[in-house]
């Protein structure tokens, strides 16, 4: 019996060893060869370059797709760029694009406290990993670099705006220089502007005051510094009526800069004594309790005009249908194309968009206005031809002439 | 919802009212709500510029140094530029160095003009430009499904911008009178101009209405949320506080219906 049994258990053993000895090379050897098969093919020719035409902060990668990007095994998802500041790491993500793409922008922060900062004129180096839907399913590439970036000081992208820039300035300069010498240019009138005289003396009559709303821009937006010039010219036409003028306002910078023109108005024509610091006050920086603001003046202080010059917004209808319940004469302008409506419906005279910088020259009759608005028309009839000439361009197919004015940014 | 949730919607309604009063005429209660959302709005952005401007920009640049000398040892002293240019708008208090304020000014003005210039200039004319230069699409000329002048891609829609545009430019000058065929061409500009903004109007009109119906739907909820017994908070203080705001608001209307009637007898 003993012998049977250690029989058997030899038979088995025997047995178990040679299934053991079979199946374990042939999986062995298959999960090498579906391994090998499943990792796709790394990238090739990884190039680094710094970003032209940018202030700094940024890297260009490109790289000759994986094999198995859309051939071969065709199973690459995308690709995952790693970088960082050193060869051997640690790398971090730098961005994730999909497969079939050739090119990566790594654009960092110039902030250094910032997690995105990519310091500028320091050895960057990067990788790439060629990634399938299993995300462990992975081929990294060799690590590439180094590579600086840095800022430019000229963006080449730009040159269009450099030319149309410096045509604009040496017309501008012709014809300053003109007017200066005693050319008179023609300005032709605006509506809006001649009744700015009249609402004046209308509001002398009444006993009732102005009030002179700049808008929600800041001072450095266009609009709000040519509202400034009108400012003054009607805060000069109130000193000689001695007419009491409200400018409520949004912005510190501007109430700041309100108050300097309203103070020169007055001086120039002769009343320094009239002029009050609260006549240009704060309201506050919130956009609709500011209309909640001027709106109660208006119906507490009931103005004979008000003047709506430079930036609006959601609030213009809001403060025109006030002025308008509260019977004063209103004249607005504004250069933002989505509220120049609601003035136009609610107001009696609407500056539309340029007209509110034309008037600025138009009051202002300075040498240096009118110039600069000759000039301006000059070039919107430069516009109007080049626009022909490109559309005829188009159409040709001389595409050398419509890339001329292509800007790149 | 509980009852202190409730007691803010009540408030929410309320301010609403007092501002939709405003068309009625100007009021006490319109000018509470205006007192309080500029009061409000003045002291929160006191807060916003503190803890986003002057705290992390000025402060948490300067903070390797010490403030008992003067932020003068820290590595960042460039930050101390604008925090001087800063400075001197406190000097518009004093009659005397008043005139150190326009400094700061002049440069933020001057720096904005500057950059402004290449800006508005690529943006507004440069591309603008381009834009115009377009290939007219002379095969599909009344639109791509056959003839479907809605097809803003057709050619004709095209051709219209383009003769808009150019329209509307030439109304904007300023150097020659509008008369004989110039004259003309600036009236196609200016009807160009108004069409467009008829269709801004209207767009525009409708996202107010939007935003009263917004208005609308608070207070209706407002009113559901005072006689929702379903309300696990619910309590006999919901539907006291909805009387109470009914009543106040139904007095006042009576009050001033009154103060009308007898204003008018006593003129007449």
């Amino acid at each position: 019996m003993k012998y049977k049994i250690l029989i058997v258990g030899m038979v088995l053993l025997f047995g178990l060893s040679s299934v053991w000895a079979q199946s374990e090379p042939e999986e062995s050897d298959s999960v090498v060869i579906d391994s090998a098969e499943l990792f796709p093919a790394p990238v090739s020719d990884i190039k680094l370059s710094d970003k032209p035409n940018d202030h700094g902060h940024a890297v260009v990668v490109t790289w000759e797709p994986s094999a198995d990007d859309g051939g071969g095994k065709n199973n690459v998802v995308q690709y995952e760029i790693y970088w960082s500041t050193s060869f051997d790491g640690p790398f971090d993500t730098a961005g994730v694009v999909p497969s079939g793409t050739r090119e990566f922008e790594h654009v960092g922060s110039k902030d250094p406290d910032d997690p995105k900062y990519i310091p500028d004129n320091t050895d960057l180096f990067y990788q790439i990993d060629v990634v399938t839907a299993d995300p462990l399913i992975r081929t990294t590439s060799g690590t590439e670099g180094p590579v600086q970036c840095s800022g430019q000081w000229y963006n080449t992208g730009r040159t269009p705006v450099l030319i149309a820039v410096l045509i604009f300035g040496l017309l501008t300069a012709v014809f300053v220089t003109s007017a200066r010498k005693g050319r008179k240019l023609y300005v032709r009138p605006i509506g809006g502007i001649e009744a700015v005289d009249d609402a004046i003396g209308r509001a002398t009559e009444m006993g009732r005051p102005i009030l002179y709303v700049l808008g929600l821009g800041s001072a450095a937006d266009v609009a709000t510094i040519a509202s400034f010039t009108i400012l003054g010219r009607v805060a000069k036409r109130v000193a000689e009526y001695q007419t009491e003028l409200i400018v409520p306002t949004y912005d510190p910078i501007v109430m700041s800069v309100a108050q300097e023109v309203v103070k020169s108005a007055y001086y120039d024509a002769g009343r320094p004594e009239d002029y009050k610091e609260d006549i240009v006050h704060f309201v506050t920086q919130s956009q609709f309790a500011y209309v909640a603001a001027v709106n109660g003046t208006m119906l507490r202080e009931l103005p004979a005009t008000n003047v709506y010059m430079g930036k609006f917004f959601a609030e213009s209808l809001l403060l025109a249908e006030t002025g308008s319940l509260a019977g004063s004469i209103q004249i607005s302008g504004t250069d933002e194309i989505a509220q120049i409506p609601f003035f136009i419906v609610a107001c009696d005279y609407t500056l539309i968009g340029e007209e509110l910088y034309a008037a600025s020259a138009y009051l202002g009759r300075e040498p240096k206005l009118l110039g600069s608005l000759k000039a301006q028309d000059w070039a919107k009839a430069a516009v109007v031809i080049l626009a022909i000439i490109g559309l005829i361009a188009a159409n040709l197919g001389w595409d050398s002439f419509t890339n001329l004015f292509q800007v790149v940014d | 919802m509980e009852f202190t949730q409730f007691l803010w919607m009540t408030f929410g309604v309320f301010v609403t009212l007092c501002i939709m009063s405003f068309l009625y005429k100007d009021n006490p209660f319109y000018k509470f709500a205006e007192h309080l959302v500029v009061g409000v709005s003045a002291g929160y952005f006191v807060v916003i510029l503190w803890h986003t401007g002057l705290v992390p920009k000025l402060f948490q640049r300067l903070a390797d140094g010490d403030w008992y000398y003067g932020f003068l040892n820290s590595s960042n002293l460039e930050y101390l530029i604008p925090a001087i240019l800063g400075c001197l708008m406190w000097t518009r208090f004093s009659k005397d160095y008043s005139w150190l304020s326009r400094w700061p000014m002049a440069l933020y003005i001057g720096i904005s003009a500057g950059l402004a210039v290449p800006l508005e200039m690529s943006n507004r004319v440069n591309k603008q430009l381009q834009a115009m230069m377009v290939k007219i699409d002379w095969a599909n000329f009344f639109g791509h499904d056959g003839f479907d002048l809605l097809d803003i891609t057709n050619g004709l829609s095209q051709l219209l911008i383009l003769v808009g545009a150019l329209a509307a430019i030439i109304y904007f000058f300023f150097s020659k009178e509008h008369k004989g065929a110039f004259g003309h061409v600036a009236t196609l500009g200016i009807w160009v101009l108004m069409i467009g903004f008829g269709a801004s109007f209207g767009f525009t009109v409708m996202a107010r209405i939007s935003l009263f119906i917004n208005r609308l739907q608070d207070t209706f909820a407002w009113g559901h949320q005072s006689f929702d017994t379903s309300n696990e908070h619910y309590s006999i203080f919901f539907p006291i506080v909805f009387w109470g705001l009914v009543l106040f608001v139904t007095g006042y209307i009576a009050y001033e219906i009154v103060t009308h009637l007898r204003k008018k007898a006593t003129t007449s």
